[in-house]
């Protein structure tokens, strides 16, 4: 069985490079760094029979909250991962996915709640933690 | 009694960037219109300033994620042609090569997936490929392949880091570039379907008579490089740009408009291209514009999106015979020794002439910046259609008029992003 994870982030726009800063701890599955969440994710997970997607989320929950969705059999609910007027996010690259029958058999989604999006900081202390947090968890299962 | 309305987009879905749209109508009469840029100034002009002429063209690839490579082209000219070098044949080549990577990847874009759902009914790429999954899947594979030249060559797709004024840091073997032929092979096929499927599209019944600006070249059709041109006589060097062309402020955008000196609105893009240099489009684009019943010219910009189709098959038809004509050159780049001078710039961005122009002086810093980008040049065009596609249709609802509107909108490819350096629709009836 292939399992991917794909980190998705900005590493210049502090706590936005969360999902990257997991994918370049996780040990136990392959794992990808994306800029964007946008529709060549299709492509990295194409043939893996899993994919684990981390992306930063800004759903107004306190700092560091891990959300978590199971987004093969139903869509991912709004207004919790980045969206932007510039490009497609991981949501809308999902329900294309879903449309053209190209989603993995298990689609796991997590996003950590972002602190603060300063250019040219690093991880916020909260976020820092969210972080190994979830790299344990992805490397336990 | 007319009534007066108004109808106001907020947010204008699948464009690139943030703008909004206002109407006021009083029955069929246009009160006020206005195509409103609030995505937030950028800035790159300022701190171009003091930096060496040698960082222009990594800078402003950051304009724009989509046609980087426009910025990238448009800057080296500038600097290349301050310094007074000329790009021997092999790195012209592969500058040209490139480019047509950025036209497949953008163009592909917006046909498939922010222009094909207004024609099919559908508010968004996500819906269409529900029903449509085909045509999707190869519009994500042309604009793969778009891509793959761009990392090939660029180094990466997305604000490419390759490429140098006087060339490339290190240029691709001429077996690295034949990597890309089966797949650029089927991508020609693929445009071809996809002219086909596009030229049967139900098209408005609209024509404007446009003053069409575009880049012109005597010997190809121009892409990188060439005259700024026009049907209506205009033939000059980009150096002359600031003679023809001035631009101005308004209240409501965040871009400036540009217009002809003494003149008004001009259209660029791929409909003034087509318009002005159709004949030197290559054997099987041309035939499949002629198949897909395009003239020698066209005014109908909701048929761009055909001109569009023919641009992807023109692109690898041309990327295929610059590969097969390659030789690798000894050296990436030409020593571009910079002087005191003004350099001016232009190339064809996929939505219009993209023009630079800098000063440099005796230490080789940039001491003045001017990007003039296509979409802000096409805002006053944007307006003019606007104002002539409503009076016979001020009779539909609401809804209805915002939904038609938008897709006038979304014809030019608008890039906001690029032009502050789009949209959200208010419609005011009275």
């Amino acid at each position: 069985m292939r399992r991917v994870m794909i980190g998705v982030g900005n590493p210049t726009r502090g706590d936005d490079a969360a999902g990257l800063e997991v994918a370049r701890r996780v040990r136990s599955v392959e794992t990808h760094q994306q800029s964007s969440g946008s529709y060549e994710l299709m492509d990295v997970w194409e043939g893996a029979d899993e994919v684990i997607i981390v992306d930063a989320a800004r759903s107004g929950a306190p700092a560091g909250t891990i959300h978590r969705f199971d987004a093969h059999d139903e869509p991912l609910p709004g207004g919790i991962l980045a969206t932007s007027t510039h490009s497609v996010g991981v949501m809308e690259t999902i329900e294309m996915a879903r449309h053209l029958g190209r989603l993995p058999e298990r689609v796991v989604v997590y996003g950590i709640e972002v602190s603060s999006l300063t250019p040219g900081a690093g991880l916020s202390t909260v976020v820092e933690d969210a972080v190994s947090e979830l790299v344990m968890e992805i490397d336990r299962a | 009694m007319s009534v007066e309305r108004e109808i106001a987009v907020d947010y204008l879905a699948r464009v690139e960037g943030e703008g909004a749209m206002y109407l006021k109508l009083k029955g069929d009469e246009v009160i006020d219109l206005r195509f409103k840029i609030f995505e937030p100034p950028r800035f790159f002009e300022a701190f171009l300033r003091g930096r060496r002429f040698s960082e222009a063209p990594d800078i402003t690839a950051r304009i724009c994620g989509i046609c980087p490579i426009a910025y990238q082209t448009s800057a080296c000219n500038a600097m290349e042609s301050a310094a007074g070098v000329r790009l021997p044949g092999p790195l012209r080549a592969l500058r040209r090569l490139i480019y047509c990577g950025e036209w497949i990847e953008s163009h592909a874009l917006h046909v498939f997936f922010l222009h094909a759902p207004d024609f099919l009914g559908y508010e968004s790429a996500i819906r269409m490929a529900a029903d449509f999954p085909e045509q999707v899947q190869m519009g994500l594979r042309l604009k793969k392949i778009g891509n793959q030249i761009m990392a090939l060559v660029g180094g990466r797709e997305i604000h490419p880091i390759n490429i140098r004024v006087g060339g490339f840091f290190r240029v691709p073997t001429k077996q690295e570039l034949r990597s890309l032929v089966p797949d650029l092979e089927w991508a020609l096929e693929a445009a071809l379907a996809t002219t086909r499927w596009v030229s049967g599209f139900p098209f408005p019944e609209f024509e404007r008579d446009y003053e069409f600006v575009a880049l012109q070249h005597p010997d190809e059709y121009a892409i990188h490089e060439g005259r700024i041109a026009s049907n209506r006589g205009l033939n000059i060097s980009v150096d002359e740009w600031g003679e023809y062309f001035e631009e101005s402020q308004v209240s409501w955008s965040n871009a400036l408009h540009a217009r002809r000196k003494n003149g008004g609105s001009y259209h660029l893009g791929p409909m003034a291209r087509y318009s002005l240099n159709s004949e030197q489009l290559t054997p099987v684009a041309r035939g499949a514009a002629g198949e897909a019943g395009l003239g020698s010219r066209c005014g109908n910009p909701f048929r761009s999106i055909i001109i569009r189709a023919v641009e992807i098959a023109f692109a690898c038809e041309e990327a295929l015979r610059l590969i097969d004509a390659y030789t690798q050159p000894e050296a990436p780049y030409v020593e571009v020794e910079p002087r005191n001078a003004v350099g001016h710039g232009a190339s064809e961005a996929p939505r219009g002439t993209l023009y630079h122009r800098y000063a440099i002086d005796s230490e080789a810093l940039i001491t003045e910046a001017h990007i003039v980008p296509p979409t802000s040049q096409n805002q006053l065009s944007i307006e003019d259609d606007l104002r002539a596609y409503v009076p016979g249709r001020a009779h539909l609802p609401d809804d209805q008029l915002q939904w038609q509107l938008e897709q006038a909108i979304r014809c030019y490819d608008p890039c906001i992003s690029c032009a502050t350096h789009f949209l959200d629709l208010t419609v005011d009836r009275e």
